[in-house]
């Protein structure tokens, strides 16, 4: 007893002394010092989420790059500290704890999950540090306080917008949808896209999950294809929704596909092929867009990284663009004044499209409904569904999204029509 | 009954994946009672190497037989070397512990592995080029069967029947039943017993490079993490089987397909909702080892006094 | 001095020193002094895993069975006190409101815990008693498949909030959950150095031996099975409280095998093994993090990006160049300051200083032999 008591004692006492700090005074003053900006990421790369994690990681290295290039936010140069969390809240939560006390960052972008944004917001809270997250589509992640923000869209949006299209265009009276089961993304999508479908008049015949990790999907794909929906919602990552897809057609399963802005990827293409055709996504952005930022993005991504970029890496590359941007405004990385700066973000005009943060700091942005075209490896524009509250540009003269939509899909189904600079133009 | 064929095609085509990693562990461990959890992930090394093989022969530009067998050769090959060295510098070492050393040893292996492949090739899924047309051929009604699920199905059997070949007509296969019934023994009738242990995992490890590539086949997706839930899951059919029994493994991982499929297809009719496919394996698993706790073929062995 | 003045003087201090602990990691710290969040949530998590792996221990060490599902009975513990604080907690912490914060939330708390503890308890026995006929490998793939079907059943269940993930409220600090390491490790101890001990060291040693001397063996081996996933439980009900989020992706069989990963690199079957695994396979991780980085020409190449990779080498050389682990069988301790003291009759346990089975060992020592012959 005594001997185990005193090794205790001697373990933590040793751990004790080399980690003692002097507490109090303002915790934030201690890091803006120097003519660096520290900016802390963190996110999922060796996990089994890690394309995510490093998609990311390297979105917000270019635009860091970019920005260092040009000199820098107001003369100082930007370092990023990047931490990996293996995609478990419970780490996410400790290494955001590392950036902010040991690493003394200004702010903090990530994660992807909203699962591990939902244990890591809480640090970032209490410490009074900005944290943004590029694509943490659950609502409740920014409920967790005012320094908490995001540039993509929410669930509630990106999954009515789907089931508006499949209703008002695509006329589809029966839906099925296929979630992936760990994901919290999916299953917002999955319950925002019955709830408008349902709304709109709408059937949900069958509902499906897979596990990423799942080698197959046929079992669940034989299982809807007895009820014949008039189109598959299929809200999930690329990799899985690319093998869904083309084992959906190899069962004789040609109705329209549908999904949300996590399909985005290059890889997409080479590994559904031509099993994509007959399918739709809600996206921010289209990487064949020829609006110059979106294309010098995608240029220099590929130059930098060999790979186009996904959704998830042109999210992250706005992130840190906005947080720059919020520095450049604030004058500095007072923390307090930097969370008001990235509060007030307005119009921003990001590579996902023009960036305004709401009451609840969450993005507000039109999405755009995108057909996919297999044989060119791109994306064709199909129209353009603004979200509640926000005006559409006034060309269309309407407030009312449904009337928006149906006038544009008659309309803009042919070529790459410039959908986000043209907003861009209108929202101004 | 389209849909229940459809479900058994799909259940089975999975199931024989299982099978042949299934084969590996059950040999593994029939020699030297080891849970070689580096298995599953010498299946990913597997997929990995045949798409490295693929791409840079040009087979992914100019598909063909010849490319394809080629590709699931050299995989094998490749993965036995891989699956040798492991034995050679992280096993043998350990041998003569603890069940738990050894053990911990395999967890260390699989995790070095994974991670080091994450570290080299990226978290992000491989495409893999489809080497042999992939077309659907309709049985009846609904029940379609495509060309890459027989591929599966053919390669599977030959692969098995070689290694029953190997295992009942050979000397070495003679060495490795020897090894397997006891080792020691065997060491005593001047068997080299380091070799065969060694050409076991060579088998084993040539077997799962088969599933990783027949898989890729199948669903043209390869990413570094891919052999954690799959491999955990043929080893399930191992034990299922009656583990160090080869017909048992092959029977378990059939069930165990089957048995996921059926269960995402028809689970919801009996309040079974399908996101338990995974929970599925593991529960067959206990109720089969409560009921016959060596397994459906193994035999009991009785606890000598 | 009389043995409960010893305990009662040795108890206050552990309470003072656990306290000054928790002061510092306050925003305040003690007296100016303190820790930061980071290092008080690695002090944390060194105390949880201290409680996983001894419970561990006692199953795995000292029962000599070999069960590899322990996060299952955590995430049981840590679900079930945290649905337990959402529905019940918060009227409690109110009804006590007059007495403070620090009563009031530590009353929530060790109610929670203690919910955790019974259902994870229960759990361990529902696994336990058909489970238990099982031997070594077996029982293992049925304990990790156990925590599996545990993990992918709370994944569906939406009143602790599936894939969302569940908030707790916040009641655990580090004073409670030291306090919970230090009785647990007193605990189990007390336990291995009782009658009740040698007859579960007895199974490990030799279970138709043991039986054949009278000692009820599925009855030991369920006990020793139950205690130890209602210490898990215990673990999973404080890290609930101190993370105030769950996600069932903490408790994957990764999590299973780090606390397997500690009591073998710390030395089974040794107490102050088990604890220093808990504290390595904790620190070294996040040590790791801090690998320099070179520059190779225009790039930047870090270190750190390999710190799994070197976690893993470091595991599996520890096994190959001491696969006893780091302690072996000893324990470790300050002996040297006590008095010497007349060794009780019978002295320690039977096989209390050797991790490896005997059976075993001898086994070892044979293929040795046979291994030399051949060289």
């Amino acid at each position: 007893m005594t001997r185990i008591f005193l090794a205790i004692c001697l373990i933590t006492s040793v751990f004790f002394s080399f980690a003692c700090v002097q507490k109090g005074g303002d915790a934030n003053s201690t890091g803006a010092t120097g003519d660096t900006i520290k900016v802390g990421v963190y996110g999922d790369l060796t996990g089994q989420t890690s394309s995510f994690g490093q998609s990311t990681k390297n979105g917000v290295q270019l635009a860091v790059d970019e920005i260092n290039a040009a000199g820098g936010v107001n003369g100082k140069k930007i370092t990023l500290v990047v931490e990996d969390d293996q995609g478990r809240p419970e780490q996410a939560k400790t290494v955001i704890s590392k950036l902010i006390n040991q690493d003394k960052v200004q702010a903090v972008l990530g994660e992807v999950a909203s699962s591990n944004s939902l244990a890591a917001a809480p640090v970032a809270q209490e410490a009074h540090i900005p944290m943004i997250t590029p694509s943490s589509t659950n609502p409740k992640v920014t409920e967790v306080g005012d320094y908490i923000s995001r540039v993509c869209f929410i669930d509630p949006f990106q999954g009515s917008v789907m089931a508006k299209f499949a209703a008002n265009t695509l006329k589809a009276k029966t839906a099925a949808i296929i979630g992936d089961v760990q994901s919290d993304y999916s299953k917002g999508l999955t319950e925002f896209f019955t709830q408008e479908f349902t709304k709109q008049g709408g059937k949900i015949v069958a509902e499906q999950k897979y596990a990423q990790t799942d080698p197959d999907f046929k079992a669940q794909l034989t299982a809807i294809r007895n009820s014949n929906p008039d189109v598959i919602y299929i809200p999930g990552y690329y990799g899985q929704v690319a093998i869904i897809a083309k084992q959906a057609r190899e069962l004789g399963m040609n109705m329209p596909l549908l999904g949300g802005d996590g399909w985005d990827s290059p890889e997409l293409w080479k590994l559904g092929g031509d099993a994509l055709k007959n399918a739709y996504i809600s996206n921010h952005y289209s990487a064949e867009n020829p609006a110059p930022e979106i294309q010098n993005f995608v240029k220099n991504y590929q130059a930098k990284f060999g790979v186009v970029p996904d959704s998830l890496a042109a999210l992250a590359y706005d992130a840190a663009k906005v947080l720059a941007d919020a520095i450049k405004r604030a004058g500095g990385t007072d923390s307090a004044k930097l969370k008001e700066a990235i509060n007030q973000t307005k119009d921003f005009a990001g590579v996902t499209g023009r960036i305004t943060l709401d009451g609840s700091r969450n993005a507000v942005k039109p999405a755009v409904v995108l057909e996919l075209n297999p044989s060119a490896s791109k994306f064709n524009y199909k129209e353009t569904i603004y979200p509640e509250g926000m005006t559409p540009p006034a060309t269309t003269g309407s407030t009312n999204t449904n009337s928006n939509s149906n006038m544009n899909s008659t309309a803009a189904t042919n070529t790459n029509t410039n959908a986000v600079t043209s907003n861009a133009n209108a929202t101004k | 009954m389209d849909t229940f064929v459809q479900q058994l095609i799909n259940g089975l085509t999975i199931g024989s994946i299982y099978a042949l990693i299934a084969l590996g562990y059950t040999m593994v461990y029939g020699i030297l009672r080891l849970i070689n959890f580096a298995h599953g992930d010498i299946y990913m090394v597997g997929a990995y190497a045949g798409f490295i093989l693929a791409t840079s022969l040009g087979f992914a530009q100019n598909p063909s037989v010849f490319g394809f067998i080629v590709t699931l050769i050299g995989s094998m090959v490749i993965a036995a070397a891989i699956g040798m060295a492991i034995e050679r510098f992280a096993y043998r070492p350990v041998r003569r512990y603890s069940k738990m050393t050894t053990l911990i040893t395999a967890i260390g292996m699989s995790l070095l592995i994974e991670y080091l492949f994450v570290f080299i090739f990226g978290g992000t899924p491989k495409p893999f080029p489809q080497l042999l047309p992939n077309e659907n051929i309709r049985l009846f009604g609904e029940a379609t069967i495509s060309t890459s699920q027989i591929l599966i199905f053919v390669v599977s059997i030959l692969l098995m029947v070689l290694l029953q070949w190997i295992i009942y007509k050979t000397k070495i296969g003679k060495a490795m039943r020897a090894v397997s019934f006891n080792l020691n023994s065997a060491k005593l009738m001047g068997i080299n017993t380091d070799f065969v242990i060694a050409f076991t995992f060579a088998l084993g490890s040539a077997l799962a490079a088969a599933g990783g590539v027949l898989t890729a086949q199948y669903n043209p997706k390869i990413e570094p993490l891919m052999g954690i839930i799959t491999g955990l899951k043929a080893f399930v059919a191992a034990v299922l089987g009656g583990i160090g029994n080869i017909p048992g493994a092959v029977l378990g991982g059939l069930l165990i397909g089957a048995a996921e499929t059926l269960v995402v297809g028809y689970g919801q009719y009996v309040g079974i909702p399908s996101t338990y496919r995974d929970a599925v394996a593991f529960a067959i698993l206990i109720l089969v080892l409560l009921i016959r706790p060596a397994g459906l073929l193994g035999s009991n062995v009785q606890e000598k006094v | 001095m009389s043995s409960w003045v010893k305990s009662l003087v040795i108890g206050i201090i552990v309470v003072a020193v656990l306290y000054v602990l928790n002061a510092t990691m306050s925003s305040t710290g003690f007296f100016g002094v303190g820790i930061d969040d980071y290092q008080g949530r690695l002090l944390v998590f060194i105390a949880i895993n201290i409680i996983l792996a001894t419970s561990l221990n006692l199953i795995n060490g000292f029962t000599g069975q070999f069960s590899i599902g322990h996060a299952g009975f955590m995430a049981i513990g840590a679900y079930s006190s945290a649905y337990f604080s959402n529905v019940y907690g918060v009227g409690i912490v109110k009804s006590l409101a007059s007495t403070g914060e620090t009563v009031s939330t530590s009353v929530a708390l060790i109610c929670a815990v203690i919910v955790g503890a019974i259902v994870a308890a229960l759990m361990g026995l529902i696994v336990g008693i058909p489970s238990l006929r099982l031997k070594g490998d077996y029982l293992a793939i049925v304990t990790l498949g156990f925590a599996e079907i545990i993990r992918i059943v709370i994944l569906n269940i939406d009143a602790v909030g599936g894939a969302t993930g569940y908030s707790v409220p916040g009641y655990a600090n580090f004073l409670w959950i030291g306090i919970f390491a230090v009785i647990t490790v007193i605990v189990i101890r007390n336990i291995v150095k009782s009658d009740a001990g040698r007859a579960l060291v007895s199974i490990r040693e030799d279970e138709l031996a043991a039986e054949a001397m009278g000692v009820n063996t599925t009855r030991y081996k369920v006990t020793s099975f139950v205690i130890g996933s209602a210490f898990a439980g215990i673990a999973g009900a404080l890290f609930a409280h101190y993370n105030k989020f769950l996600h069932t992706n903490d408790f994957q069989f990764i999590k299973s095998f780090e606390i397997i990963i500690m009591i073998v690199i710390g030395g089974m079957g040794s107490m102050t093994g088990a604890i220093l695994g808990a504290i390595i396979v904790t620190l070294l991780p996040e040590l790791l993090r801090k690998l320099p980085e070179i520059q190779v020409g225009a790039s930047t190449f870090h270190f750190s990006d390999l710190r799994l990779v070197i976690f893993a080498l470091i595991l599996i050389l520890t096994m190959i160049l001491r696969p006893q682990g780091i302690l072996g069988t000893r324990e470790f301790g300050l002996s040297w300051l006590k008095r010497p003291r007349k060794t009780p009759e019978g002295g320690g346990a039977v096989g209390a200083d050797t991790g490896v089975p005997i059976a075993q060992q001898e086994d070892a020592k044979r293929m040795q032999s046979e291994e030399d012959e051949d060289q």
